[in-house]
């Protein structure tokens, strides 16, 4: 069996062929709230979104935020996520202060940095394959506004990205925009956006938008290396100076997917692959460069291709995705052959300069390159539960 | 105050609350079935509340329907907890309401109890008893400024219907309780949830007797 959320890892993290998956989303209550120090209680399956639409009113914000809120924490945990603001804050699990592990034979165990140690790095990042998590306590960190001072900055070149991070790490929010389509003199622009909650006071209530669904799935097509190029320009030459600066709401800073449900289906009925990667600065910048030569030559990338420094704030996870370096996230369409052959250049590519990939993103990562990446996976694997397990888990440790 | 039988799930909707900002929170373990024991837990709810502005009454067995066909006592265990359970609360709380002229009765029942089907035709009858009940408590208090609010969900991913594979129909908990607040809020007297149901109950409705009996609902 295994425990699932939300199921938005974009791989088989979250699923188990031939087995029972237990549905969290229904344990959805809080437990406690302390509005003096923000540490909040609840149980595994409360989403971001909920904690969000709680706690903002109240002058708190989440201490790391993923890329879409329509997560749980339950799933948080297990995936250790990461944000904006890993080079200052770490991952969830480093503002995780506590949960409670349920386990197959009913063991419940308190899991903290202090009480049951092993347990509690075992479980962060541990994929959910320690048992279930029942309730989890956050710590979290106080707002003024919904607001976010947004800095935006132009660039080209992995060389001026890396200077940009640099002088940036002041600010809470980091992360870039680049194109993984365009060549030549253009080759790796981008858009560096930094951002700050709003130190002035603002407003703590939401406006109310209408959510957008994708009605239908686009035809396979609609996605092509012509279409994502003119989107690219169109969106790097958008902002016209090299620097913009304004004051933003949180959601469309965070959140711009979710913005549009159902956003997947951009990619039409047969899908789409992520792929993440972090390279330690060691490798710096051969590897990156290499990496995004062979997407751009693939021609398979899509306009969703980010970039940024993770810092070096370690986690208590032991199987934890991030490390100091630089990190890649894309999606790219599926195309048989194409899209499989590539992953398989950049998982090659990352073997070679020292990074890893991320499990919760994965979908075909070799069972080779996982356990060169991640080489206390055995020393890990003691602390499964022996009735749990996944797909991800059947396929990088070659059970299936 | 929330009545319930398991004490640790009504605890954990006790302490999200009390989380959400509620002032006070109060808790009642019993099992509604016991409707000896109903004056004394409302009596003490008044007590402790000082007034009481609304109840909600959500408690129901969907029942076994084919033992229920076999058994009578099966039978009459899902019209107790369905229907008569529901009348015994019902008499202390119309009449609270009446004497105090003010007051919301919200109660659970079902779109089940718009017709009879062989497929739950016990599970029906309860809550087709109990939306008369309720239509004639409302013609008799109505008029005394007490709200009675019939509700008629339709399917709600609930552990209730846990074991029904979900289709289309089927309403999330969130969007039910916001279907009945807003029945609540505008005094409505009966409320199909979500809205969807009160179209197709219609043309269920419309369906002639000689030909209902003939089909597989």
């Amino acid at each position: 069996m295994l425990a699932v959320g939300m199921g938005r890892s974009y791989g088989d993290v979250c699923l188990l062929q031939n087995g029972t998956l237990l549905r969290t989303p229904n344990l959805d209550r809080l437990i406690s709230f302390d509005g003096e120090t923000g540490l909040l209680r609840c149980e595994a399956g409360v989403t971001l979104a909920e904690i969000l639409d709680f706690a903002v009113p109240r002058g708190w914000f989440l201490p790391v935020s993923p890329g879409t809120k329509y997560v749980t924490i339950g799933g948080a945990i297990a995936n250790d996520i990461h944000g904006k603001n890993h080079h200052v804050a770490g991952t969830f699990g480093c503002h995780t202060t506590c949960f409670e592990l349920v386990r197959s034979d009913g063991t419940q165990l308190l899991c903290s940095a202090t009480q049951n140690a092993d347990w509690y790095a075992a479980t962060i990042g541990g994929m959910g394959l320690t048992g279930m998590i029942a309730w989890a306590e956050v710590q979290m960190r106080p707002i003024v506004s919904r607001r976010i001072r947004l800095q935006s900055t132009k660039f080209v070149g992995l060389e001026e990205f890396v200077a940009l991070s640099k002088a940036s790490t002041n600010s809470e929010y980091t992360v870039a925009w680049i194109d993984c389509v365009a060549q030549g003199g253009n080759f790796a622009r981008g858009i560096f956006m930094q951002g700050e909650h709003d130190p002035d006071q603002g407003p703590l209530t939401p406006l109310v938008k209408p959510k957008v669904a994708m009605p239908f799935d686009l035809p396979a097509i609609a996605l092509s290396r012509l279409t994502v190029g003119a989107f690219n320009t169109l969106y790097y030459h958008k902002q016209m100076s090299k620097q913009k600066t304004g004051l933003v709401d949180y959601e469309p800073f965070f959140y711009p997917l979710d913005r549009i449900l159902q956003w997947n289906r951009l990619y039409g009925k047969q899908g789409l692959l992520q792929f993440q990667c972090v390279l330690p600065w060691e490798s710096d910048p051969m590897g990156m460069i290499q990496t995004l030569k062979a997407i751009t030559a693939s021609g398979l990338a899509s306009f969703l291709a980010v970039i940024k420094v993770f810092g070096d704030v370690e986690s208590p996870g032991m199987m934890s995705f991030p490390m100091p370096g630089i990190t890649l996230a894309l999606d790219f369409p599926i195309r048989r052959e194409v899209s499989f052959g590539l992953l398989d250049k950049l998982a090659d590519i990352t073997a070679e300069f020292g990074g890893r990939m991320y499990p919760a993103k994965d979908a075909c990562m070799s069972a080779a390159h996982f356990q060169q990446f991640y080489p206390q996976w055995q020393q890990f694997s003691s602390y499964i539960d022996p009735s749990f397990s996944s797909s991800f888990w059947q396929r990088v440790t070659g059970l299936d | 105050m929330l009545v319930a039988r398991h004490r640790n799930r009504l605890t954990a909707v006790a302490q999200d609350l009390l989380a959400r900002g509620a002032v006070k929170v109060d808790t009642w373990v019993m099992d509604l079935d016991d409707t000896a024991a109903h004056p004394e837990m409302l009596a003490t709810a008044a007590d402790r509340l000082g007034r009481i502005d609304l109840a909600l009454i959500a408690h129901g067995v969907l029942g076994d329907q084919a033992a229920a066909e076999a058994d009578f006592e099966v039978a009459a265990a899902i019209l107790h907890t369905n229907f008569i359970s529901t009348v015994s609360l019902l008499t202390w709380l119309g009449n609270y309401f009446q004497a105090q002229r003010a007051g919301t009765l919200a109660v659970i029942s079902s779109v089940a109890g718009d017709r009879g089907r062989k497929s739950n035709y016990v599970y029906g009858a309860s809550k087709g008893a109990l939306n008369i009940f309720l239509e004639g408590l409302r013609n008799r208090i109505d008029r005394d400024g007490v709200q009675v609010l019939t509700i008629k969900p339709g399917f709600v991913a609930t552990p209730m219907t846990a074991d029904i594979p979900h289709n289309a129909l089927f309403a999330s908990p969130d969007q039910v309780a916001l279907g009945i607040l807003k029945a609540v809020e505008h005094r409505r007297d009966v409320a199909y949830v979500p809205w969807f149901w009160a179209g197709i109950m219609f043309l269920i409705r419309a369906i002639p007797g000689f030909q209902f009996k003939k089909m597989n609902l």
